[in-house]
């Protein structure tokens, strides 16, 4: 991607640069939070309705790992993945799936405890009614996900959101090369250093358009699903 | 449709004996001894606070009792806190709507009870419209009426084809012909042969609906009859208290 | 319905995880630094390299320590780096084959135009430098092990200053690349050492200028060397081995001498030079 070239410019010409960089920012951060809420949505709807010896405790701990900070995160998982590391031989350091990694672990935390909270608060509503029903626990747990649906959405959006945010995990495990690990974050961040500010906000300013699009597109499925089932 | 006539009910009759129910200190029911029998409605009355939804949910299977036993056509269930077993269905006060559509809510009580994919649609029109609410099939359920919720609510409680109906104070925010049609509904449900048990702080309703009489004042059973016996002459202080219309304190 | 879901999910997933497997087949790491990314002089070279060989290169840039701990793990095949010092140690590790000299650019010392500590067109660089501190003028540092950070060193080292010990507030080691100092240095009016190449291609420039240059210690060699197979066993020593080849090859050398910048050519091959 040539540095002379505004960012605009490169969007309207179809600069296949640039669109290499979105393609990847997305399937990135998209995967991501696929694979986050895999794991973070039972997990937390198991945290909302199971009681278990030290489930409070459990909750004040995946509350803490929200704020898990990311540069440790790539850190960490860059010392597993590296060649010397006990993960070498799956050869994953410097690739978009250690980035994936990285990002799954950050987000699917927000997942979960949003998922908690959601499940638990729906719970409390439909309690005595799903008791009077006679449901049984795997009919219930799929239910409150079920019903709660829409709420779930917003909690993947906020997962999202980090998720496309992302730049030093992902920068220490992907390695931004040129091509393959470079995302829209990533690029931001190098033409900054390499004093090409106009095509660093340029990036800024596409990524931005994204982000919202994305959560107009959550928005608008929200509202159609809300008026079929209210 | 609903089936006309069941075999004879093996939840019936409900036995309570003695049985106490207290929760945090509070006493909520004291030392009751009841019996409730197939045939007519059998409605509790009472004050606020006199036990009438702790019993129902007692008799229903939902709320485990502190002392005493309950059978249910003789077998004991053991009374943990979880799902009611057999053919009983109840109607909360404050009934809870999931977020589906109206026929979403049925096909979903039908599923729970465990009806064939194959009847369900057919059940669910059913229900519906015994309940009358043909033509409100696909609207949200939460964005119904409250009268129109609590009969969505009640045809969710005759999805489980029961033998025994609990109602804790179905017509307490309705308007009169809402509350008709709720009555109308106990009558025919009632013609189908199924026991209807439920409280109200509507005297004339009990009047209307009773076949006998249960009044609970402070966790306590006052007075239990045949309605007739109990509107002509309340044998206790309180009955012809709470007959007059004047409080129970 | 949530289980078809979940299927849905399954599937998209199996499709982005089976993607980047064919690039990898004929590709090599190299683990180079950030002032040889900033000056542009990859994304020049390399396409010339794969159109001629089929090899992908992928870049990780690094500062030069940071890229040689890089060979160290093994998580490369070919480490270009420009600290010759560095270099020379990780061969006496064991952690590379052979050392091959491919290009020298020089350093320059960049500062504000309005120069407070009145350096502008010293011929002795260290002399520079101690005016710099015994003016107190804001000098930023690299401070990340790069080669240019090491070659910064040592400058003091040659004026005669213990860095470690003698320096203040006016001494400011960010720990970041030559892109980040510069961009600091203008932020700030301050004096920072950069190399050229980076100089040239940097697009915020702002109010600095360079005011220090053409010391023969401001002379910068940049070296690759092929991460050793016989310590870490996954390295691609052919296609490494071809990469090495290409830049010290007289092909190579004349692509190098070819880049240039609004005509001004960065770097300066020298592979024949055996002794740099």
């Amino acid at each position: 991607m040539s540095g002379d070239v505004s960012a605009l410019h490169m969007v309207l010409t179809g600069d296949p640069g640039l669109y290499a960089i979105v393609r990847l920012s997305l399937i990135v951060s998209l995967s991501a939070v696929l694979l986050a809420a895999l794991i973070g949505v039972p997990a937390g709807a198991m945290l909302a309705l199971v009681r278990f010896p030290g489930r409070e405790a459990a909750i004040v701990f995946l509350n803490a790992l929200m704020g898990l900070p990311p540069v440790v995160v790539g850190l960490a998982i860059f010392l597993l993945l590296s060649r010397s590391g006990p993960l070498g031989s799956w050869g994953l350091l410097f690739t978009p799936q250690a980035m994936v990694i990285v990002q799954t672990i950050l987000v699917a935390p927000i997942v979960a405890a949003l998922t908690r909270q959601t499940i638990e608060d729906l719970w409390a509503e439909y309690r005595d009614e799903l008791a009077a029903m006679n449901v049984g626990a795997g009919r219930r747990v799929v239910t409150l996900v079920w019903d709660a649906r829409f709420s779930l959405v917003t909690a993947l959006l906020a997962g999202f959101g980090r998720a496309a945010a992302e730049v030093g995990a992902i920068i220490i495990v992907g390695g931004n090369i040129d091509g393959f690990t470079r995302t829209m974050t990533t690029a931001i961040a190098l033409e900054t250093s390499k004093g090409d500010l106009p095509l660093a906000v340029g990036l800024g300013m596409v990524l931005m358009l994204i982000i919202v699009l994305i959560n107009a597109l959550a928005w608008g499925a929200r509202r159609a699903g809300e008026r079929y089932a209210g | 449709m609903m089936p006309n006539m069941r075999a004879p009910a093996s939840e019936l009759p409900i036995n309570l004996m003695r049985i106490s129910i207290v929760a945090a200190a509070v006493t909520l029911l004291d030392d009751i001894t009841l019996t409730l029998g197939p045939g007519a409605p059998t409605v509790l009355i009472g004050p606020n606070g006199a036990g009438k939804t702790t019993l129902l949910r007692a008799a229903m299977g939902l709320t485990p009792v502190t002392r005493g036993r309950i059978t249910w056509g003789g077998k004991d269930w053991g009374g943990r806190e979880s799902a009611p077993p057999g053919r009983r269905a109840i109607l909360f006060q404050r009934p809870v709507m999931l977020r589906r559509s109206a026929a979403g809510n049925v096909r979903y009580a039908l599923a729970a009870a465990d009806v064939p994919h194959s009847a369900r649609a057919e059940r669910t029109a059913g229900l519906l419209a015994l309940v009358g609410l043909e033509g409100l099939e696909r609207r949200p359920a939460r964005k119904l009426s409250g009268g129109e919720q609590q009969r969505l609510a009640l045809a969710r409680a005759l999805a489980r084809d029961p033998a025994v109906l609990f109602l804790d104070e179905p017509t307490a925010s309705l308007d009169p012909a809402a509350t008709k049609a709720i009555e109308d509904l106990v009558r025919t449900i009632t013609a189908r042969g199924v026991k209807v048990v439920m409280s109200t702080h509507d005297l004339g309703q009990a009047r209307r609906l009773a076949g006998d009489i249960v009044l609970l004042h402070r966790g306590r059973l006052i007075e239990s009859g045949p309605a007739a016996e109990f509107f002509a002459k309340p044998r206790t202080p309180e009955g012809r208290t709470f007959i007059a219309g004047e409080l129970l304190v | 319905m949530p289980t078809r879901r979940i299927f849905v999910a399954a599937a998209i997933i199996a499709v982005m995880a089976a993607q980047p497997a064919p690039a990898q087949d004929k590709s090599i790491v190299v683990a180079s630094t950030t002032s040889t990314q900033d000056s542009g002089l990859f994304e020049y070279l390399l396409p010339l390299f794969t159109k001629k060989t089929g090899i992908t290169v992928k870049v990780v840039a690094q500062g030069t320590g940071q890229a040689l701990d890089t060979g160290r793990r093994g998580d490369a095949d070919v480490v270009f780096v420009h600290a010759k010092s560095a270099e020379e140690k990780f061969l006496a590790e064991g952690q590379g084959v052979q050392r091959f000299p491919v290009m020298y650019n020089d350093f320059v010392l960049i500062g504000p135009k309005s120069d407070p500590a009145n350096i502008r067109g010293m011929k002795d660089v260290a002399k520079a430098f101690q005016t710099i501190k015994d003016k107190k003028a804001d000098f930023i540092s690299r401070g990340d092990r790069s080669g240019t950070n090491i070659a910064e060193l040592k400058l003091w080292k040659d004026a005669g200053i213990d860095i470690e010990k003698d320096k203040g507030p006016w001494y400011k080691s960010i720990g970041q690349g030559m892109g980040a100092a510069l961009n600091t240095a203008g932020a700030s009016n301050a004096y920072v050492l950069s190399d050229r190449g980076t100089w040239i291609h940097f697009k915020n420039k702002g109010d600095l200028a360079i005011l220090v240059e053409g010391d023969k210690r401001m002379f910068n060699q940049y070296g690759v060397m092929l991460v050793n197979p016989a310590k870490h066993p996954n390295v691609k020593k052919e296609l490494g081995q071809q990469f090495i080849d290409y830049l010290i090859s007289p092909q190579g050398q004349k692509d190098i001498a070819n880049y240039k910048i609004n005509g001004e050519q960065l770097f300066y091959p020298n592979a024949s030079d055996h002794g740099a």
